[in-house]
């Protein structure tokens, strides 16, 4: 069944299963999220059995994703660190969504705004995750001030983080070849070479 | 009660003292809210700790526990020395003016005639008014003689200035004279002050002295007699007015009337000693009447057995050799002089002082019968219930019957409230599992032993034999029938006196009121008080007609008052001796020149014109109102302060006499003496009381009471929880030098240490309610810790004022 | 509690307005602390008419008992001992509970629609077979009041006797208030009666004296009559301005179609993104160079088999 061997392997099958985790933990959180959010979410709750069972499973699911978020980050973090390179990739990113990546700096296995998102999920995971837990009632008790502040922060980040899916999902339907490397783990030779060139070589070799 | 709950709303000043009525009577409290709200009155407190009554006073003043005649009597001195009295009052409606026996002393503490060895006074014949030749009581109308009743007073509480009352009572001086005061305030017509106190005066081997110095404060001032004034003594249980009615103590006989004496073995001399001759010229004595109330008694008992040749069974009434109250029958029963003892709805072993010396006297019983709609802890005094009850089972040999009576919604009959009205229930449910009504278990008990008595014979079997039992069901009166009986009965046609062509009633006809009774065995009358309550007209006490014509809480077709539908008592001294209310705005009864009337039923003769000169209190053969009680209070004629039987400070600052630190005529038995603690061991005052969540030691038993207070706690003040290092919510240990208990120590600001006598004097808050019975958390009983003393006159436990220590646990 | 359906005011997490064709009385519970003895029969009222039941809890030093407010206790009598200037004592006792807010913060923080309604009455009520047991009410309550119940994880706390108001009873509690310290009737004439109260006060030298009503969260149908109306902090903490908190109007305020827009811009954004610019492919060039060297090393392969 491999369709090429020399395809590059982008990520394993423990990446990708830690990935897919993560995923479908957050589109959980999110729908059952939003449904508590805004009544017009509200029979997202549905989704999950019923309203309460909604509330119920909703912080578990979260302590699940917050788990494997934190393996995922941990692999990944090394990969994410931001350099000169990223900078001016970043100073760029207007060229690239406007369609033309000719004058691109040559990136890594990620580019600036991949390690943006990185970044900005790390916090984004950070608050909500500890906000959640403040809000926790069934397990914990904090005055209820902390609760009003942790419930500002824990909505806020919680619209961040699915701003930042948002763009990360458009992302990898917009670069065509790239979802595949979260489902089978390989990516083109291809298509290594045109997003990210320094990686491609690291890989194959290749100083062209 | 003198007046009546809702007649509270007409005071001026409100005194709570000796109670706690906010947290012990809420519902009757309304009345002091409504007095507030519509008259503005004040309300005043004067209490050992800051209750939920001083809570919504308009002043507080603490007083140190069983020093209330102090107190009380400082307020007659200020209402004296600074002419707060209502004069025209005192000089015609008490005996302010009558002349005292030239040999009647009081002298470093002591009364004239007292007999140390006895502990009593033997000889109280100096203790009478000086007669004339006449046979009246000599009077000065100028109150000038030092024999008159009036100077005997000033010269006995002129000791009791205010920084001798401040000394003893540990109220600072200013607050006392704050007190003095508002009270002062109600001198006028215009004003009146009522005073509502419960057991924090009765129980107190003075209580009943205490009640007579708030009864003087109030007739000083005018306020007896008149709306919105009064004694008003608020009764502890739904019921308890009804018991005492219906002469449950063993001196007394239905209506409080008196049983004999071992001497008095002559029915004439009987009754003469019990209908006194008016001791000034025009005066009713109501009391003449005792023998048409006390043979229409043995009619309604004894039916046609009781007739003129048998005195009435006179020789059938036990003749007293004592007093047998409940302290002498346990004294007896820790004596094992006693086989049997039945509790019907009494709780002794909680209810009463000294536990571990009930516990014994329960154990040398060969069988107790508790007839309960609960599981009491008397009923379980065998059990070991670990440090609450800690008792050798194997060695209690006391048989305990356990008879399930039902609760007052399971059956129909009367309430008496305090404010006398005698109140209809009707059933509301069915009782549970073998529950019976207490009648129904009395009822078949007599039958039995009436069989046994037919069968077996006896020693004297009459009594039982002969007692008139006409009931439709034997083994069980029904509430109606007793009730009927209480009224009375005309036995035969009955005629007018003033016109014998006239029948008032026919034979077998309810009776319209004790007017109606009569000495020549023609009427039966179970309880001559009652007499009224369910007339030929039918059930006077289930009525609900709450309509108040004159808008002032009299409410006379409200079920119905003892004595004849009368809601204020004295209600006569409400108008000046020209008949005429003193205060237009306070109209009660007046004279209309024909005969007298108003908003009450006119306690008094009701053709008697004012020039006759009749007093308004009738019941008194001297026609007035007594500041000197003569021979009739066993500790002397003028109240006097004594401390409490175990005193923190160990010394009466009244007199340095040795006998009269304490009541000397206290309910003491010699083998208790030794039970009593010093303030070198026990330093602090202890004072014991209930909690509004709670009903004595029965709601504990309801899962909702328990709820609202749950856990057994004693109060204690900041100070002296900072020197025993005691936090709010430890647990401490209060012990007396008969036991302990252990609670949660509830520290507060709301209790005071106090200065008495030169030293720091701490008081500890004891709440009864718990016991090792019930929903409630399981606690200790309360009374573990209080005395096995006794009033002087009434013989009611001293259960307000001992001695304990504490300590953290 | 109550199931009435065609005057309701306001219905928790629900954008379009609700029956409300039956217009009924404003109406408020008046406690006047003043002539309260902290007695608890509203407490024992409360108990019995909703058929709730606490456990025989302990004594923790204070009269408070069960000492906080809980699912099945929906009043509880708070008992504060207060220093006067003067050296006196005051023993200030507040009957605690749901205020019945003008503007409740509970019911602007619930997401469950319909799980908390307000009557045209006035009363805020907690439907619970709607409530999800999320606790955003206790979060919005200025007052500390709604409570999770640990049997059924849903909120419960007064309904000053929505049942018994229907049907044109008083609630419970003022029903058995032995002292006439519960009041109840239509708000305004509440405000009339507490200011007999406040002028009686004010003569017996409570120069403070006045009604809580507070303004912050639009007035209440709870309301105190207090002797110190400048310190209802006294009264056992009770706020002295109360309002819903910044934080749940920011969390539940404007921000929320704000976000929702936001997140739905994002969204679209990116449709149309990929609409008008069309997919980011691998060019053209470099797959035609990987083709060819796989197939340069495909003929390799072949070569080294041979």
């Amino acid at each position: 069944m491999i369709r090429n061997p020399r395809d590059i392997q982008r990520y394993n099958a423990s990446e990708r299963a830690n990935h897919w985790i993560v995923g479908i933990c957050f589109i959980l959180l999110a729908l059952s999220g939003l449904a508590f959010f805004h009544p017009a979410f509200f029979p997202l709750t549905q989704l999950f059995g019923s309203p309460t069972w909604a509330r119920i499973l909703h912080p578990y699911i979260g302590v699940v994703m917050a788990f494997f978020f934190l393996i995922m980050a941990l692999r990944f973090a090394r990969l994410n660190f931001i350099h000169k390179q990223d900078i001016e990739w970043l100073k760029r990113v207007g060229e690239m969504v406007n369609g033309d990546d000719h004058n691109m700096p040559e990136q890594g296995k990620y580019n600036g705004g991949q390690k943006v998102l990185f970044w900005g999920l790390v916090i984004g995971m950070l608050l909500i995750t500890v906000s959640g837990v403040l809000m926790w009632r069934s397990w914990v008790a904090v005055p209820v001030g902390v609760v009003r502040a942790a419930s500002v922060v824990h909505a806020g980040a919680a619209v961040f983080m699915i701003g930042l899916i948002i763009m990360h999902v458009y992302a990898a339907i917009w670069t065509r070849g790239t979802i595949r490397a979260m489902l089978y783990g390989t990516v083109t030779r291809a298509w290594a070479k045109q997003h990210h060139r320094v990686w491609y070589r690291q890989i194959t070799g290749d100083k062209r | 009660m003198t007046n009546t709950w809702s007649d509270i709303k007409n005071a001026d000043v409100v005194l709570i003292m000796g109670g706690n009525a906010a947290e012990a009577h809420p519902c009757g409290f309304k009345w002091v809210i409504e007095a507030k709200k519509l008259n503005k009155a004040k309300l005043v407190v004067v209490d050992p700790r800051f209750t939920r009554s001083a809570a919504v006073a308009d002043y507080y003043a603490p007083i140190r526990t069983g020093t209330d005649i102090a107190f009380l009597g400082g307020v007659i001195n200020y209402l004296l020395t600074n002419d707060k009295i209502q004069h025209e009052y005192v000089k015609a409606y008490t005996d302010f003016t009558f002349l005292v026996d030239e040999r009647f002393a009081f002298e470093n503490g002591l009364y004239s005639g007292y007999n140390a060895d006895k502990r009593a006074y033997d000889d109280r014949s100096s203790w009478q008014y000086q007669r004339g030749e006449d046979g009246y009581v000599v009077t000065d109308p100028t109150m000038q003689d030092p024999r008159c009743v009036y100077q005997l007073l000033k010269k006995h509480y002129s000791r009791y200035t205010p920084d001798v009352v401040s000394n003893i009572c540990g109220t600072p001086e200013d607050q006392f004279l704050k007190v003095c005061e508002y009270i002062a305030s109600t001198s006028g017509t215009d004003r009146v002050m009522t005073i509502m106190y419960a057991l924090g005066w009765t129980q107190h081997s003075q209580g009943s002295q205490i009640i007579r110095t708030g009864a003087m404060v109030q007739l000083l001032l005018g306020n007896i007699g008149v709306k919105g004034g009064g004694m008003n003594a608020l009764r502890g249980h739904s019921n308890i007015q009804g018991l005492t009615d219906l002469g449950l103590m063993t001196n007394l006989l239905p209506g409080y009337m008196t049983l004999p004496g071992e001497r008095e073995t002559d029915y004439g001399a009987y009754i003469a000693r019990r209908a006194p001759k008016p001791m000034r010229p025009n005066q009713m004595s109501y009391w003449q009447n005792y023998e048409k109330f006390h043979v229409s008694l043995m009619k309604s008992w004894y039916g046609k057995a009781a007739t003129a040749e048998n005195n009435w069974c006179f020789d059938w009434l036990p003749k007293l050799d004592k007093p047998h109250d409940i302290l002498q029958v346990f004294e007896d029963m820790y004596n094992g002089k006693l086989n049997g003892y039945f509790c019907q709805g009494f709780n002794p072993l909680a209810a009463f002082p000294n536990k571990s010396k009930l516990n014994v006297a329960l154990a040398k019983l060969k069988y107790l019968v508790i007839m309960d709609p609960l599981a009491t802890e008397t009923s379980e005094f065998w059990k070991n219930y670990g440090d609450l009850n800690n008792v050798d089972t194997a060695s209690i040999q006391t048989t305990v019957f356990r008879l399930p009576t039902t609760c007052f919604a399971e059956e129909s009959g009367s309430l008496v409230n305090s404010a006398r009205w005698l109140q209809w229930h009707w059933k509301g449910a069915e009782p549970p599992g073998e529950a019976k009504p207490d009648t129904e278990i009395m009822g078949s008990l007599h039958l039995h032993l009436r069989e046994l008595y037919e069968k077996e014979g006896g020693t004297f079997p009459d009594p039982i034999l002969n007692l008139d039992w006409p009931y439709k069901r034997p083994h069980e009166p029904s509430s109606e029938e007793l009730a009927m009986e209480f009224n009375g009965k005309a036995l035969v046609d009955l005629v007018d006196p003033a016109d014998p062509t006239k029948i008032i009633r026919k034979a077998g006809e309810q009776l319209d009121g004790f007017a109606q009774l009569r000495a020549d065995g023609s009427t039966a009358c179970g309880c001559w008080i009652y007499a009224g309550c369910w007339t030929q007209a039918g059930n006077q006490m289930a009525r609900r007609d709450n309509a108040d014509p004159y808008g002032d809480g009299q409410t006379q077709k409200w079920a119905w008052a003892w004595p004849a539908n009368r809601r204020i008592l004295y209600n006569r001294a409400s108008a000046d001796p020209s008949g005429k209310p003193w205060d237009s705005r306070r109209r009660l009864v007046w004279w209309n020149g024909k005969q007298w009337g108003g908003d009450d039923v006119p306690d008094f003769a009701p053709a008697s014109a004012p020039e006759v000169g009749m007093g308004p209190f009738i019941m008194n053969p001297e026609g007035i109102a007594r500041f000197f009680a003569r021979d009739m209070m066993a500790e002397g004629p003028f109240p006097e302060h004594y401390e409490p039987t175990e005193t923190p400070i160990g010394v009466n600052p009244m007199n340095d006499n040795p006998a009269a630190v304490y009541n000397p005529a206290a309910r003491i038995f010699k083998g208790d003496l030794p039970n009593f603690g010093t303030s070198a061991e026990f330093p602090y005052a202890a004072t014991t009381y209930r909690l509004t969540e709670h009903f004595h030691y029965w709601t504990k038993h309801v899962n909702i009471n328990a709820v609202l207070q749950p856990e057994q706690f004693v109060e204690i003040g900041e100070g002296l929880a900072h020197e025993k290092g005691i936090a709010n919510g430890d647990r401490v240990q209060v012990s007396s030098k008969r036991g302990y208990i252990r609670a949660v120590a509830l520290v507060t600001k709301r209790i005071r240490a106090l200065k008495v006598n030169g030293q720091t004097v701490h008081q500890v808050g004891i709440p009864i309610h718990w016991g090792f019975m019930g929903q409630a958390k399981a606690g200790y009983i309360a009374n573990t810790l209080a005395p096995f003393v006794g009033d002087a006159n009434t013989q009611t436990p001293e259960s307000k004022s001992f001695l304990v220590n504490i300590e953290k646990v | 509690m109550a199931l009435q359906s065609l005057d309701i005011k306001r219905r928790s997490a629900t954008t379009t307005p609700s029956p409300q064709v039956r217009q009924t009385l404003e109406v408020a519970k008046l406690i006047d602390v003043s002539a309260c003895i902290g007695c608890k029969a509203c407490q024992a009222a409360c108990m019995e008419w909703n058929d709730i039941r606490d456990e025989v809890g302990t004594n923790v030093g204070v009269y408070d008992n069960p000492s906080d407010l809980t699912a099945n206790q929906w009043t509880v009598m708070r008992f504060n001992e207060v220093e006067t200037a003067d050296g006196g004592l005051e023993w200030l006792i507040r009957k605690d509970g749901c205020m019945h807010c003008e503007d409740p913060g509970c019911l602007k923080a619930c997401p469950a629609p319909g799980a908390i309604i307000q009557y045209s009455n006035g009363i805020v009520d907690f439907h619970e077979e709607h409530c999800i047991g999320c606790g955003y009410c206790i979060t919005g309550c200025p007052f500390n009041v709604p409570r999770i119940s640990k049997k059924d994880g849903k909120a419960y706390k007064c309904t000053l006797c929505s049942d018994r108001v229907a049907v044109g009873q008083a609630p419970a509690c003022a029903k058995v208030c032995p002292t006439g310290a519960i009041q109840f009737g239509s708000k305004e004439k509440m405000k009339e009666y507490a200011e007999t109260r406040i002028t009686d006060l004010k003569e017996r030298g409570f120069d403070n004296a006045g009604l809580y009503d507070p303004a912050g969260v639009g007035g209440t149908h709870v309301m105190y009559v207090l002797h110190h109306a400048d310190q209802p902090g006294l009264y056992n903490g009770l706020p002295k301005d109360p309002a819903i908190s910044p934080m749940v109007s920011v969390w539940k305020g404007v921000t929320k179609p704000l976000a929702m827009a936001a997140l739905g811009a994002a969204a679209l954004g990116s449709l149309f993104h990929y609409v008008m610019k069309g997919p980011n492919e691998v060019s053209k060039e470099l797959e035609d160079e990987m083709e060819r060297e796989d197939e340069r090393l495909r003929a390799q392969e072949k070569e080294d088999v041979k």
